[in-house]
C-alpha cells in the first residue's frame, strides 16, 4: 500500500539529520501558520498561485531561489566547519551524511537557486525588454514554475521523510546503482532533476518563441538588449541540452527501479556512457547560469557608466560563439576517465577556445566603464566585483583545460575552487546585481542601498577567503568531498575557508536585512516614474510595478537602447489619442495542481508506491487533456479599463521626476553645439 | 505556416510511394542477403537519410521557400548538435572500448 | 454591436498569433524530442554488442515482424495526410474517417510491438537481461509510447472535430498532432535503420 515506505524513514538515528528534519517542519509549518494568521489563503490562490502573468511567475521563482539559498548554504557551513575541524578526527558528521551533505549541495544550488534565480529574473524582465505583453505561452510559464518548486519539494522532503543520495550532484553509477544505493536517497535525487528538468525544458522552449514571436515592431534581433540576447542564448541551450539530462536520468531510474543494464557493473552495462550523457547535459548548463548574468552586467554597466555598452555587435558574437561551443567541450568534465590522448587533446582545445569570447566580453565592459560617469549602486559594485573575481577562475579554467594539468588537478579542491570561483562571483553576483537593479520594477520601490553594499562586501571577501585556499589545498594534494584527513598543514587553510563561510553567512543575512528594511521603508524609496536608474532599455518604460500587459501601446522601436532613444526624442511617457481593449491570459488552476501532481508523483516512485504514481500520472494526463481542450483561456480588459491605469499611472509622474536627458546629446567639442548622432 | 497549396493528393502519394521504395531496398538487401560488408550499411544509411528527407518534403512540406526562416534554423541546429552529441559519444565510447581491449 | 465586434476582432487576431506561436513552439518541442531520441540511439549502439552471454539480436530480431511494422506506420502516417487534405477542404466526417483509419494503423502498430515484446519477454530475452536489451527496449518502447500518446491524441482530435467542429484552434491541433504523427514516422526510419537491419546481419 505505501510501497517501502515506513516508519524508520524518520532520520531519528542521527540528532544532526533530525535537526534538519525539525527545521524543514518546522520552517513549513511557520509559512503556513503565517498564511493562515494574516487570512491570505485566498489572495495567494487567486492572484499568486495560479497566476500566469509572467511578473508574479518571475517573482516566485526568486523567492524559490532565495529561500533554497539559505538551505544550500547551510549545507556549506556544515561542510566548511566538518574540514576545519576533522584533522585526524572523525569532526561531528559522520561519512554517510557528509556524502548527503555535499550531494544536496551541489544539486539545490544548480538546479534550485541558480536556475531558478535566473529563470526568475528573465521571467520578469525579458517580456518587457522586447516591448511584449507576455511570454508566448503564459500557462506552460505556471507549469514550469511548479514543477520546479515540485523538484525543490522533493529535496526539502528528503531532509524529513528518508535519506538524500550520497552519490554526489553528478551521481555516477555504478555507485549510484542499485547494487550499492539502495536506499531512497539516488531516487529522490533522480526524481527532483526529472520533474524540475521537464519544467525547465518548457522553459526554454518558452522564452525562444516569446523572443522570436513577440518582439514589438522596430525590434530587429540586433535591436534586442544584452540580457534578452543572452537569455534567446541559453533558451536554446536549455532546450537542446536538457534532453540529455532527461535521458541520462531516466535510464538511470530505469536500472534502479527495473533492473535494466545501462550503467551496471555486469551484464552488459556500461558506466562511461553515463558520465558522457550527463556532461553533455551538464556543459551547457554551467553556460545556461553564466550567460544570463554577463547580460545582466551588461545592462548595469552601460546604466551606471552613463554610457552605450561598447561593442555591442562583438558581444552578441561572443555570446553565440560561446552558446555553440558550449556543446563541443563536455569531455573535458572527465578528462582523467581514460580517454585516448586525441580525444583529449580535440576536448582540451576546444575548451580553450571558449575562453575566447569571455575574454572578449570582459574587454567589452571595461571599455564600456572607461570614461563613463560611474555610480556605485549595488549592482555595478557588484559588477566591478564580478570582472576581478571572474576573470581569476577563467584563468584556472584554462589550466585546467590542458589534460596533462587535469590529471593532476581534476577532482582536487583545486576544481571545487574554480568552479565556485565561476558560479558565485560570476552567476550569483550577476544574480544579486539583478535584484538590485530590477527590484524597484518588480515592486515599486528601492532596496537599501547601503545594505546592498555590505552584502557585496561580506560576500566578497568570504568568497576569497573560502576559496582561494582552495586553490592552495589542490596544489598540496587535498581531494574534494574529504570528510576527515591526515595532513596537518591543510588544516589552517580550512580553518580560514571556515572563516569564509561565515563572511558569506553575515553577507546572506545583509541580503535579508536589505530586503526588511527596504520593505519597512518602502515609502520613502518609491519609484513613480518606472525609470528609477536612468535605463536605456524598454523595461524602464513601464510603470513600477508595471500593469498587468506592460505595455498599454506596443512600442515601436528605431534604435538599440530603445527607451533611451525615446526619452532623447521626447517620445517616453506619451498618453495615446485611445486607448484599446488588451487581451489577457486566463488565470489557471492547473499550473499548481500539475506541479502538485509532479511532486507526488516523485515521491511515489522514490517510495515504490505503484498505484499512487499511475494514479498521479493518469490525473496529470487528464489536466492536460482539459487544457488541450480550452479555447476559452483568454479574457478582454476593455480598453477604458486600460484608460483608467495608465491615467493614473501618468498622472503620477511630473517633469521634475524625469530624467535629464541634455546630457547625454552629443554635442561638438569647441562649439558645444548639438551634433546629430547616437548617444 | 500557409497550409493550403501543399497538402495535395499527389504530394503525400509521391512521399509514400517514394518512402516504400527506400524502405524495401535496404529490407530486400538485409533480408535476401545480397549485399554483405561495409556495403550494407553504407546503403541501410543512405536509404534512411533519403527517405527521411523524403518524410520532410512530402509530408512535413519542408520548403526552403515557405517554410519560416525560425523553423529551419532550429531544424538545422537540431542536425547539427545531433551530428555532435551522437558522432562525439560513439568516438569517445569507442576509443574508451578500444583502451579496454 | 460595434464594439462587440471589435472585441471578437481582436480576439480573433490574438488567436492567430497564438496558434502561430503554438505552432512554432511545438516544432520546437519536436527538435528536443530528437535530441532525445538520438541520445536513445547514441546509447543503443553503444550497447548493441552487450548482450551479457544473453540473447542476442541476430536470435531476436523478426524481419518479417518489422517489415509490418513499418507498413504499418508508414501507411498511417499517408491516412493522415489524406485526413489533413480533408480538413483543407473543409470535409468534417472525412477528416474523422481518415483519423479513425490512421488510429486503427497507430493500434494495430502498438499491437504488433506488445507482441513482439511479449514474445522477447517469454523467452528471458527481457530489458533487465542485458545492456543491449535494456537499450533496444526503452529506444523502441520509447518510440511505443509516443505513439500510445499520439494515439491518444487522436482520439481527443476526433473528439474536438465533432464537437467544436473545424474552428482555427481545432485545425492548428490537428496539424501538430500531424507534425508529431509524421516526425514518429521519421524516427522509426531509424530504429529499422539503427537496430532491426543491422541486428540480423
Amino acid at each position: 500500500m505505501l510501497g517501502r515506505l515506513t516508519i524508520d524513514a524518520i532520520p531519528l538515528y542521527s540528532w544532526v539529520a533530525m535537526g534538519g528534519a525539525a527545521v524543514t517542519v518546522c520552517g513549513g509549518l511557520a509559512v503556513f501558520l503565517l498564511i493562515t494568521y494574516l487570512r491570505a489563503w485566498k489572495v495567494l490562490w487567486t492572484d499568486w498561485l495560479t497566476s500566469v502573468d509572467h511578473k508574479k511567475i518571475g517573482i516566485m521563482y526568486v523567492v524559490l531561489a532565495l529561500v533554497m539559498l539559505v538551505r544550500g548554504f547551510v549545507d556549506a557551513l556544515m561542510m566548511r566547519a566538518q574540514q576545519a575541524i576533522a584533522l585526524n578526527s572523525e569532526g561531528y558528521l559522520p561519512p554517510e551524511h557528509f556524502e548527503q551533505i555535499f550531494s544536496s549541495h551541489g544539486t539545490i544550488m544548480i538546479f534550485f537557486v541558480a536556475m531558478p534565480f535566473l529563470t526568475g529574473l528573465i521571467n520578469i524582465i525579458v517580456p518587457q525588454q522586447i516591448g511584449a505583453r507576455d511570454v508566448a505561452f503564459p500557462f506552460l510559464n505556471s507549469v514550469s514554475l511548479w514543477m520546479t518548486a515540485a523538484g525543490a519539494g522533493l529535496v526539502l522532503v528528503s531532509l524529513v521523510i528518508g535519506k538524500f543520495s550520497t552519490a554526489g550532484w553528478t551521481g555516477y553509477p555504478p555507485y549510484s546503482g542499485i547494487e550499492y544505493s539502495p536506499g531512497v536517497g539516488v531516487d529522490y535525487w533522480l526524481w527532483a532533476l526529472i520533474v524540475s528538468g521537464v519544467g525547465s525544458t518548457m522553459s526554454g522552449i518558452n522564452f525562444i518563441v516569446t523572443i522570436v514571436k513577440n518582439r514589438c515592431p522596430g525590434m530587429t534581433y540586433m535591436r534586442m538588449p544584452m540580457f534578452t540576447w543572452t537569455t534567446l542564448c541559453i533558451s536554446i541551450l536549455i532546450a537542446f541540452a536538457f534532453p540529455a539530462l532527461t535521458v541520462v536520468a531516466a535510464q538511470l531510474a530505469l536500472d534502479r527501479t527495473l533492473g535494466f543494464h545501462f550503467f551496471t557493473n555486469g551484464d552488459g552495462g556500461n558506466m562511461m556512457m553515463f558520465a558522457n550523457l550527463l556532461w553533455i547535459w551538464g556543459h551547457p548548463e554551467v553556460y545556461i547560469l553564466i550567460l544570463p548574468a554577463f547580460g545582466i552586467f551588461s545592462e548595469v554597466v552601460a546604466t551606471f557608466s552613463r554610457k552605450r555598452l561598447f561593442g555591442y555587435k562583438s558581444l552578441v558574437y561572443a555570446t553565440a560563439c560561446i552558446a555553440i561551443l558550449s556543446f563541443t567541450v563536455w569531455l573535458h568534465h572527465f578528462f582523467t576517465m581514460g580517454s585516448s590522448a586525441n580525444v583529449n587533446a580535440v576536448f582540451g582545445i576546444a575548451t580553450m577556445i571558449i575562453a575566447v569570447p569571455t575574454g572578449v566580453k570582459i574587454f567589452d565592459w571595461m571599455f564600456t566603464i572607461y570614461r563613463g560617469r560611474i555610480e556605485f549602486h549595488p549592482s555595478m559594485v557588484f559588477t566591478i566585483g564580478f570582472m576581478v573575481t571572474f576573470v581569476i577562475g577563467g584563468v584556472t579554467g584554462v589550466l585546467l583545460a590542458l589534460p596533462p594539468a587535469d590529471y593532476l588537478m581534476h577532482n582536487s579542491t583545486f576544481l571545487v575552487a574554480h568552479f565556485h570561483n565561476m558560479l558565485i562571483p560570476g552567476a550569483l553576483f550577476g544574480y544579486f546585481a539583478g535584484l538590485n537593479y530590477w527590484f524597484p520594477k518588480a515592486f515599486g520601490f528601492k532596496l537599501d542601498a547601503k545594505w546592498g553594499i555590505r552584502s557585496f562586501w561580506f560576500w566578497i571577501i568570504g568568497f576569497y577567503l573560502a576559496f582561494m585556499p582552495l586553490y592552495v589545498l589542490g596544489f598540496m594534494g587535498m581531494s574534494r568531498r574529504m570528510e576527515h584527513y591526515a595532513d596537518p598543514t591543510w588544516q589552517p587553510y580550512l580553518v580560514v575557508a571556515a572563516l569564509g563561510a561565515l563572511c558569506v553567512l553575515a553577507g546572506i543575512v545583509c541580503i535579508a536585512v536589505q530586503l526588511y528594511v527596504s520593505a519597512k521603508n518602502w515609502g520613502s524609496a518609491r519609484d513613480t516614474t518606472g525609470d528609477p536608474w536612468n535605463g536605456r532599455t524598454l523595461e524602464w518604460a513601464t510603470s513600477s510595478p508595471p500593469a498587468p500587459y506592460n505595455f498599454a501601446v506596443i512600442p515601436e522601436v528605431r534604435d538599440l537602447d530603445a527607451f533611451h532613444d525615446m526619452k532623447i526624442r521626447g517620445a517616453a511617457y506619451q498618453a495615446p489619442v485611445q486607448y484599446e481593449d488588451i487581451v489577457m491570459p486566463k488565470s489557471s488552476g492547473i499550473g499548481p495542481i500539475l506541479g502538485a501532481l509532479s511532486f507526488v508523483l516523485g515521491f511515489a516512485m522514490v517510495w515504490y508506491i505503484w498505484w499512487l504514481a499511475a494514479l498521479c500520472l493518469v490525473l496529470s494526463l487528464v489536466c492536460v487533456g482539459m487544457r488541450a481542450c480550452d479555447d476559452a483561456s483568454d479574457f478582454v480588459m476593455p480598453a477604458a479599463e486600460v484608460a483608467r491605469i495608465e491615467n493614473a499611472r501618468l498622472a503620477q509622474i511630473s517633469m521634475a521626476d524625469m530624467h535629464d536627458m541634455r546630457d547625454f546629446m552629443p554635442r561638438g567639442a569647441a562649439s558645444g553645439a548639438a551634433l546629430p548622432g547616437r548617444a | 505556416m500557409t497550409h493550403a497549396s501543399e497538402r495535395s493528393l499527389t504530394t503525400y502519394l509521391t512521399g509514400f510511394v517514394l518512402a516504400v521504395i527506400l524502405t524495401a531496398i535496404p529490407f530486400a538487401l538485409v533480408w535476401g542477403e545480397l549485399l554483405t560488408g561495409p556495403a550494407v550499411y553504407i546503403v541501410i544509411a543512405v536509404a534512411a537519410v533519403l527517405q527521411v528527407l523524403v518524410h520532410l518534403v512530402f509530408f512535413l512540406h519542408l520548403d526552403l521557400k515557405h517554410t519560416p526562416g525560425e523553423n529551419l534554423f532550429f531544424l538545422g541546429f537540431a542536425a547539427v548538435l545531433i551530428f555532435i552529441m551522437v558522432g562525439g559519444s560513439l568516438w569517445i565510447m569507442m576509443d574508451l572500448h578500444h583502451r579496454m581491449m | 454591436m460595434g464594439e462587440m465586434s471589435v472585441t471578437s476582432e481582436l480576439l480573433e487576431h490574438e488567436e492567430k498569433k497564438s496558434l502561430d506561436s503554438r505552432e512554432f513552439g511545438f516544432w520546437i518541442y519536436l527538435m528536443t524530442d530528437a535530441v532525445i531520441f538520438a541520445l536513445l540511439f547514441a546509447t543503443y549502439v553503444v550497447l548493441a554488442k552487450n548482450s551479457a552471454a544473453g540473447p542476442t539480436s541476430k536470435e531476436l530480431f523478426d524481419l518479417g515482424h518489422t517489415a509490418g511494422e513499418t507498413a504499418l506506420l508508414l501507411l498511417s502516417s499517408l491516412t493522415f495526410g489524406m485526413a489533413t487534405i480533408s480538413m483543407s477542404e473543409d470535409r468534417l466526417n472525412r477528416v474523422v474517417q481518415w483519423l479513425i483509419v490512421t488510429l486503427v494503423l497507430g493500434l494495430g502498430f502498438l499491437a504488433m510491438e506488445l507482441i513482439e515484446f511479449h514474445g522477447m519477454i517469454a523467452q528471458g530475452a527481457g530489458p533487465e537481461t542485458s545492456g543491449f536489451l535494456s537499450a533496444f527496449f526503452t529506444l523502441v518502447g520509447t518510440h511505443g509510447l509516443h505513439v500510445t500518446f499520439g494515439s491518444i491524441g487522436i482520439c481527443v482530435m476526433i473528439g474536438q472535430v465533432l464537437v467544436k467542429g473545424l474552428t482555427l484552434p481545432v485545425r492548428s491541433r490537428l496539424i501538430r498532432l500531424g507534425l508529431f504523427w509524421h516526425f514518429l514516422d521519421i524516427v522509426w526510419i531509424g530504429i529499422f535503420s539503427v537496430v532491426y537491419l543491422p541486428g540480423v546481419m
